[in-house]
């Protein structure tokens, strides 16, 4: 509240300088710095044990940074975390709901911790909270997998929180219900609150404003979704042919292959700059590899994280 | 004061919600005391009763009677000197002699106060206990019949007990005592330590922890219904154990409630301290069981007498609160004795407590890790 505009303007909501953490033997994070501002909805993308729910309890105050430090609307997330728990909205990995608890007791659970009531903030959440009050007498527990994740979301902003956290917001859910979720975040924008997720999904990258390539601990990359898929630096193929595997295995042979990725019924291959692709068709058939049908096509931000995490240090 | 009460709520719809920790709750405690005071009545059922009639007139016979059509036990015979008490009752032929002072029934019609003794085998102490019961309670039903007035008014005969071969009562109604410390330990500290786990397990702990409840304020919210529902289950078992066999509570009630108070919180203290260092349900349960609910089984004088243990677990005994409880209760349900014999254990108990509390709090960390 005491916060000016000019002051938001200025500083980032979230700033993150050169985060470690350990456990044990492992090192879940790697000098990691990066900035998000205010109102953005900022997207950590990265495979399993990347080290993305290890960032964002940092984040939320959950655990503490081994190095560095992280600022969180002006407050540092070890100095101030009585602070920011009182403004963050946080919906962990696995939906943290209370499985014997109907969908309204649930929500009206979360809301009485944080001091708020339903009817205050029933506004933020309409857009949400409308699909599942149907059914707001019903145990969470019996809800299905994209209602879940509506009811936690509506949980974490029940108190009109200025950051919200959400860890892995769309795993476990359907197509449609994902597609959804992000636009219901979209939304949320005119609120002014400010938004990290994080996905194991590269092609959720292009809902972000920006993301971050995240692998291994290390940031890979930080831009924009468009930014990120121009920096990809190859011609891309796309080949077709009825055995997708033996097609895989088959370009793996070949010296100039770069690399060789499967991509909904195609694969997408890159290779040595002066690759004769004319000829190719015809050497994959020597490798048993009938009916081939190749095409060069334009690269998508996933065909750029995969050319990122072949050669973690570049970008 | 809005947040605690809202998750007090919360506690208790996953208490209500829960068929098996509703089962925990009353379930247990019930059918515990039902089924040891079944067993503790049945002996009775056969134990032989004789009587020493030295006054042989009106109505040490229609006592006589009384008791024998009672119902309760089976009549021994009638013995003619005190010589043949002790014999009787080493063979094992009765449990129990009834001794009419002479001239009871002129005394009693006269001086308006007559005495019987009532000697029982105190080496069953259950047994001895409830037969004495039963046979006072028949004597004053008498008294009533007699004199027609309700019974404190005018208490004619007066029943004396002693006990033959254990005096100082050791009473098997000692199974009261150690039910309502087993419950305890079990529904406080096995509970509320698998409540708070249950929340790091499902990931809710992680919800709450970044929100502004300060971790006491999660403490006391996850353990208040433990606290209000414990105390219910006191007043349960010691009203099922005076309705059902007739069990009162000697000394005073209101101690009796105030030493269960501090057991409880005691407990309570434990459950969390529990919870802080098991990640799972599962460690917290193992914990729980193997680690509490055991040694106070085998260790704190509910099976196995405390005095007839080795060393050793006569140490290991030492440190389990439990074990001071037993005592305490004991002294003022089965003995009747008042603050004064147990000050001792209820400090040790209020130090221990004090202890855990300080532990767990402390321990109860603000972040994950
Ligand atoms: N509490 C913990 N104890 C030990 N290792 C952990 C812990 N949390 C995370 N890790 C390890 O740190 C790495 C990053 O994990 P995590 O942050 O959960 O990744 P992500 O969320 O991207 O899948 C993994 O190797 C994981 O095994
Ligand atoms: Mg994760």
């Amino acid at each position: 509240m005491a916060r000016t505009t000019s002051d938001i303007a200025v500083k980032p909501a979230i700033e993150a300088s050169g985060v470690g953490k350990r456990f044990g033997p492992t090192r879940a994070l790697h000098n990691i710095s990066f900035s998000v501002e205010e109102g953005e909805i900022f997207g950590f993308i990265g495979p399993d044990g990347a080290g993305k729910s290890t960032l964002f309890r940092i984040i939320t105050t959950l655990i503490a940074p081994d190095e560095g430090k992280i600022d969180v609307l002006g407050n540092d997330t070890v100095k101030d975390f009585r602070e920011l728990r009182k403004v963050i909205g946080y919906m962990p990995g696995r939906f943290s709901l209370y499985q014997d608890l109907t969908v309204e007791e649930n929500l009206s659970f979360y809301a009485t911790v944080f001091g708020a009531t339903i009817r205050e903030n029933y506004e933020l959440i309409r857009d949400i909270y409308s699909h599942i009050e149907p059914f707001k007498k019903r145990l969470a527990g019996k809800l299905s997998g994209g209602m879940k994740q509506k009811l936690a979301l509506s949980c974490a902003l029940i108190h009109k929180p200025r950051l919200l956290v959400l860890d892995e917001p769309t795993t476990g859910v359907d197509a449609v219900s994902r597609a959804e979720f992000w636009e219901m975040l979209k939304k949320l924008k005119q609120h002014g609150i400010t938004i990290i997720a994080s996905t194991p999904y590269m092609d959720e990258a292009m809902q972000c404003h920006r993301v971050a390539l995240i692998q291994e601990g290390k940031i890979l990359s930080v831009d924009t979704p468009e930014k990120i898929r121009a920096g990809f630096s190859r011609k891309l193929f796309s080949i077709r042919a009825p055995e997708k595997f033996r097609l895989i295995t088959a370009l793996k042979t070949f010296p100039e292959t770069l690399s060789a990725y499967p991509f909904g019924d195609s694969v997408h291959v890159t290779f040595l700059n002066d690759t004769p692709v004319d000829s190719l068709a015809d050497r994959l058939k020597k490798e048993g590899v009938n009916g081939a049908e190749i095409v060069e096509t334009t690269p998508g931000i996933e065909d750029r994280f995969l050319e990122l995490m072949e050669k973690p240090g570049e970008g | 004061m809005k947040r605690f009460l809202g998750f007090v709520k919360k506690e208790f719809i996953h208490i209500f919600r829960d068929f098996r920790t509703l089962i925990i709750l009353f379930g247990i405690p019930v059918v515990q005391i039902l089924l040891f005071g079944f067993v503790v009545s049945t002996e009775i059922k056969d134990a032989g009763i004789a009587f020493l009639d030295l006054s042989k007139d009106e109505i040490s016979r229609k006592v006589i009677h009384k008791t024998v059509s009672s119902g309760f036990f089976s009549y021994s015979g009638e013995l003619t000197s005190f010589r043949e008490v002790d014999r009787i009752m080493k063979e094992g032929k009765a449990k129990a002699v009834v001794i009419f002072e002479p001239q009871f029934g002129e005394k009693f019609f006269r001086e308006k106060s007559a005495a019987v003794s009532i000697i029982a085998d105190g080496s069953e102490p259950n047994t001895a206990t409830l037969i004495t019961h039963y046979l006072t309670a028949i004597i004053q039903n008498y008294n009533q019949e007699l004199t027609g007035s309700p019974a404190e008014e005018i208490v004619p005969v007066k029943a004396e007990v002693s006990m033959f071969y254990n005096p100082e009562l050791k009473s098997h109604f000692m199974f009261v005592p150690g039910v309502i410390t087993l419950i305890l330990i079990l529904i406080c500290a096995l509970m509320t330590s698998v409540t708070i786990t249950r929340e790091k397990e499902f990931g809710t702990m992680e919800v709450l922890l970044v929100s502004p409840l300060k971790p006491i304020q999660i403490i006391l919210g996850k353990v208040t219904p433990y606290f209000l529902l414990s105390f219910i289950n006191v007043i349960l078992i010691l009203l099922l154990s005076w309705l059902v066999f007739g069990l009162p509570v000697k000394g005073s009630v209101a101690l009796l409630l105030a030493e269960s108070m501090l057991y409880i919180l005691m407990a309570l203290s434990l459950g969390i301290l529990i919870s802080t260092v098991s990640k799972t349900m599962q460690q917290a349960i193992f914990i729980s069981l193997v680690g509490l609910l055991l040694p106070t089984i085998l260790l704190s004088g509910f099976i196995f007498p405390i005095e007839n243990m080795h060393p050793v677990y006569h140490w290991v005994s030492s440190i389990l609160p439990p074990r001071y409880f037993i005592t305490i209760i004991k002294n003022i349900m089965i003995k009747g004795t008042g603050l004064g014999f147990v000050w001792k254990e209820t400090l040790i108990l209020a130090g221990m407590t004090l202890l855990f509390m300080l532990f767990s709090i402390r321990n109860f960390k603000t972040r994950l890790e």
